[in-house]
């Protein structure tokens, strides 16, 4: 066999493999989605959206107020998080020397890296404690905990990104270094940055542990954000391991709602952020 | 002929000729030299342990075009950014020397205050991701200079003085990066005028762009000599003939020759500036 054609045949080879590979990994999502779409589809109607949950025994109802839950959980954890977590990002790429970004960055990474139960007996514990009970705002505050080192960083890496060139336009305008960051640099990385936002709200969309000691859980309305609240992830757990078909049938359309939303999130700001890259690198 | 003499014949054709009558026709002894802008003695810079520039010392004339000339990498840049200070955002980057600028030292000046008076164009063009009305806006908004109807007529002044005005006065709103790069690069030479600066620098302003958009860039610099003294940094000797009253030539580090652009480039004084001149290096 001369050279060129076991070259090609170790090309060959190498490609298929690493072709099954990738299909391999895609597989578990497909899967997933295909049993949510076989199995959600049918619950799917007007008034599962619209409706409070019914009695057990009652057929119908829906899931409106974990549709509400979950947003309003969202939009506090964003309240909490965003704020925090892009000004933490803006001191981290401008304003760090060398020791403090040291250890917010290693804080970061860590926390990012710390299971979500354990966020929620946190926020347990400084929220849920005191008070007495649990409440939409603990909830908020445990999705917002794990919000902010996901924001703190991709703000960082963002703002990373925004030439040397640019920064110096604005300082050689005699601009100071505060100035530069919130009319150039900041607005330059912006679009980076919300997508980042997104990105990671659609991640803490889908946690259920860190609401078990906070948001709890509620069959009604939520009353105040000081009172506990239904959510869609939290919502799929109890129906999910519930003894009733009708609950089983409603948790996999709850599913498949939530990983819809989450996935037109990814797929939308993905988008977004892939046509800015390639913009950029005409520009 | 020698090849030598064939290719200084060749750069002394784009010699300005209206440009030598502003320098050579006096005679030598009584010229009546335009005052002192920017002074350099012994400025020697460093980054880190490494010296980049050697005792430069040149007299930079007020309302005149100065060109820097040399190969890469011998410091030309390096000497724009330490008369705006702008070396300072290097870490462990220094200079030493004396830097005058209106006999005025710019190391004691206010950052704000040196950068309003010199400003840069630099080798990239580097619109703001801003509208061009905010781009040419930034500085006047930065130093306070005028708001409103004034400051929608400082940036049409500026514009002109850029000649952009009439390729985008229907289209100040949109976005700056919307325009080409000769464009974009008259866009950032307007935002440094609308500062209204002393001194203009720029770093191969040129080196990105056609030749069409060179020949506007260099037309208008002819226009806003009349304001503002410029050093620009080339690479295309043509062009420092074309443009520039004085020419310096740097060679690692060093100011080697600094004289009317006339005599540099027919008489030069020394053997490297002809060899470089000439394109026997570099
Ligand atoms: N930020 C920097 N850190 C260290 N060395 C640098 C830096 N910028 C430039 N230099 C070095 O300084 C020298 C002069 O560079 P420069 O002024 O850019 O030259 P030119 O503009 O003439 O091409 C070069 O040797 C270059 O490698
Ligand atoms: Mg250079």
């Amino acid at each position: 066999m001369n050279r060129l054609t076991w070259r090609k045949m170790v090309n060959a080879v190498m490609s298929s493999v690493t072709a099954l590979c990738a299909l391999i990994a895609v597989v578990p999502l497909l899967f997933v989605l295909g049993l949510l779409v076989v199995k959600g589809t049918s619950s799917l109607n007007w008034a599962f959206f619209t409706k409070l949950p019914v009695p057990v025994g009652e057929t119908g109802g829906g899931i409106a107020n974990a549709i509400v839950g979950s947003a309003e959980l969202l939009l506090l954890a964003a309240l909490f998080g965003v704020p925090l977590g892009v000004a933490g990002g803006i001191y981290l790429s401008e304003f760090g020397g060398w020791g403090v970004p040291f250890v917010v960055r290693y804080a970061a990474d860590l926390l990012v890296t710390v299971p979500s139960i354990v966020i929620g007996i946190f926020a347990y514990a400084v929220v849920v404690l005191p008070v007495g009970h649990f409440s939409a705002l603990a909830g908020g505050f445990a999705l917002g905990v794990m919000l902010l080192p996901i924001v703190v960083t991709n703000t960082e890496q963002f703002l990373r990104t925004v030439p040397v060139w640019l920064r110096e336009g604005s300082l050689a305008l005699g601009a100071g270094h505060w100035k530069t960051t919130m009319s150039v640099v900041v607005p330059a990385a912006m679009q980076g940055i919300l997508t980042g936002i997104l990105l990671a709200l659609a991640r803490v969309a889908g946690e259920t542990a860190p609401l078990i000691f906070t948001a709890f859980n509620n069959a009604y309305w939520n009353r105040g954000l000081n009172q506990p609240v239904s959510s869609l992830p939290y919502m799929i757990w109890i129906y999910g391991i519930s003894a009733y078909d009708d609950w089983h049938r409603q948790a996999w359309a709850a599913a498949l709602l939530l990983l819809g939303l989450v996935l037109v999130v990814n797929v939308l700001s993905r988008l977004v952020l892939a046509r800015r890259m390639a913009s950029r690198r005409i520009a | 002929m020698s090849a030598t003499d064939a290719a200084r014949l060749d750069v002394t054709q784009n010699l300005n000729p209206e440009k030598a009558q502003e320098t050579a026709a006096v005679p030598e002894a009584g010229r009546n030299q335009p005052a002192v802008k920017i002074k350099a003695r012994n400025v020697d810079f460093f980054y880190g342990p490494k010296q980049v520039l050697q005792g430069i010392s040149a007299d930079i004339r007020e309302r005149r075009i100065t060109a820097l000339i040399g190969p890469s990498g011998c410091g030309k840049t390096t000497f724009l950014r330490t008369i705006n200070r702008m070396y300072e955002t290097v870490k462990n980057a220094r200079a030493d020397g004396e830097l005058l600028l209106d006999s005025e030292s710019i190391f004691d000046l206010a950052l704000p205050h040196l950068r309003r008076r010199v400003g840069m164009v630099f080798q990239k063009p580097n619109p703001f991701p801003k509208s061009i009305f905010d781009n040419v806006a930034y500085g006047p908004r930065v130093h306070g200079l005028a708001n409103g109807a004034r400051l929608a007529e400082l940036v049409e002044q500026s514009l002109r003085g850029a000649a952009l005005w009439e390729e985008v006065k229907d289209s100040l709103h949109k976005s700056a990066f919307s325009l080409s790069g000769g464009q974009q690069q008259r866009l950032s030479i307007a935002r440094a005028l609308a500062i209204d600066p002393e001194v203009l620098l720029l770093d191969e302003p040129c080196s990105a762009l056609d030749p069409i958009s060179t020949a506007k860039i260099e037309e208008l610099l002819f226009a806003i000599e009349n304001r503002c003294t410029l050093v620009i940094v080339t690479h295309n000797m043509a062009q420092a003939a074309r443009v520039a009253d004085y020419t310096g030539f740097f060679l690692t580090g060093k100011l080697v020759e600094f004289n009317d652009t006339k005599t540099i480039f027919t008489n030069p004084s020394r053997k490297e500036t002809e060899d470089y001149i000439t394109g026997r290096f570099g």
